[in-house]
């Protein structure tokens, strides 16, 4: 199988270029796009740089552009991908070396947030409960891997990546909004009413059409925005 | 910018204006068929009636918002060096007034 994928490394070359490489995928058993790249990174060329760590869809750190579409490297079946796989780092972010992107403005938004648990409340002695349907509530945010497939791929971010929180932080933001054991939430909301923090999201889809988790940033953005009108409305 | 509530404003503004619009439009479409062939007497006697002249004045008003909003969305996107940027806003926002100055007059011109 042919693989064409994004080198660049600063120190030495002028600009980026698209390298190609042959893989037998049958004959090394790979499944996933992450195998086949390893199989180059270890048998063909050991200067190919990417992340990758858990290799099953846990810890985020493959995040990338495969055949125009972000996602993980770990869970995309080579079954599913078109020949040439073109492979690109996350798009929009500072590329530090081949499939390596600097991530530091996504976990700046991601830090805006104040991604913990507030509660103001006096101390319980035991732990503070919270009921099946509060739980509930949390479904489809708690599983975020921070993997930045969604928020790479927002144009919205493109354009403001320094104002505008992108769809992974504001998912975040919703999971602790919406949290009955955070008391905070209306100053989490009163954080978020400016122009750009929430509101320059123009409702593309773009983050749910990737998430590599299934998960909806639009639908949590909406439900941020209900939640900051019933604040001025009650 | 932080703290204050520009976006939740303009995403009201969106909005609300957006809703006005759709019930002018659908108003002003259902009449053009309702009494079609329409000629100019009765086009004019429409614009005429005062309530209608409020309703076309508070949908143009409601338009150009709309438009406002959407133009300094795309001027905070697309434009970065500051001046174009400053200029762009400044000429769409006079390009605005003046529409509405305009439509004004001829509102109450009818
Ligand atoms: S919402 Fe999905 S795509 Fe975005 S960071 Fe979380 S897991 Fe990744
Ligand atoms: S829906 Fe919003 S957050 Fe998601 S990609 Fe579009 S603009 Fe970005
Ligand atoms: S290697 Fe951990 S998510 Fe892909």
């Amino acid at each position: 199988m042919r693989f064409s994928i994004y080198r660049y490394n600063p120190e030495i070359d002028k600009k980026p270029y698209m390298q190609d490489y042959d893989v037998d995928i049958v004959a090394n058993s790979c499944n996933m796009v992450l195998d086949a790249l390893l199989v180059i990174k270890n048998t063909i060329d050991e200067t190919l740089t990417l992340r990758r760590s858990c290799r099953e869809g846990v810890c985020g750190s493959d995040g990338m552009n495969i055949n125009g579409k972000n996602g993980l490297g770990c869970i995309t079946q080579l079954s599913t991908v078109k020949e040439p796989v073109i492979i690109r780092p996350l798009p929009g972010q500072p590329v530090i070396r081949d499939l390596v992107v600097d991530l530091t403005q996504f976990y700046k938004q991601y830090e805006k947030i104040q991604p913990y648990l507030q509660n103001k409340d006096p101390l319980p002695s035991t732990e503070r409960l919270q009921s099946p349907e509060d739980r509930a509530k949390l479904d489809g945010l708690y599983e975020c891997i921070l993997c930045a497939c969604c928020t790479s791929s927002c144009p919205s971010f493109w354009w403001n990546p320094e104002k505008f929180v992108g769809p992974a932080g504001l998912l975040q933001a919703y999971r602790f909004i919406v949290d009955s054991r955070d008391t905070e939430k209306q100053a989490r909301l009163n954080d978020l009413t400016d122009a750009f923090s929430v509101f320059r999201c123009r409702g593309i889809m773009n983050c749910v059409d990737v998430c590599p988790k299934g998960l909806n940033p639009t639908a949590a953005i909406d439900k941020i925005k209900q939640e900051m009108l019933k604040e001025i409305v009650k | 910018m932080v703290n204050s509530m520009a976006g939740l404003r303009d995403f009201l503004i969106q909005r609300v204006s957006a809703v006005l619009l759709v019930i002018y439009t659908v108003f002003l479409v259902s009449y053009l068929v309702w009494h079609a062939p329409i000629d100019y007497m009765a086009w004019h006697g429409l614009f005429a009636y005062v309530p209608m002249k409020i309703a076309t004045l508070l949908c143009l008003a409601a338009l150009l918002l709309h438009a406002w909003v959407g133009m300094w969305t795309i001027a905070t996107d697309y434009l970065k060096a500051f001046w174009v940027r400053f200029l762009f806003e400044i000429a769409v926002f006079l390009t605005l007034i003046a529409c509405f100055f305009y439509g004004l007059l001829i509102v109450w011109g009818v």
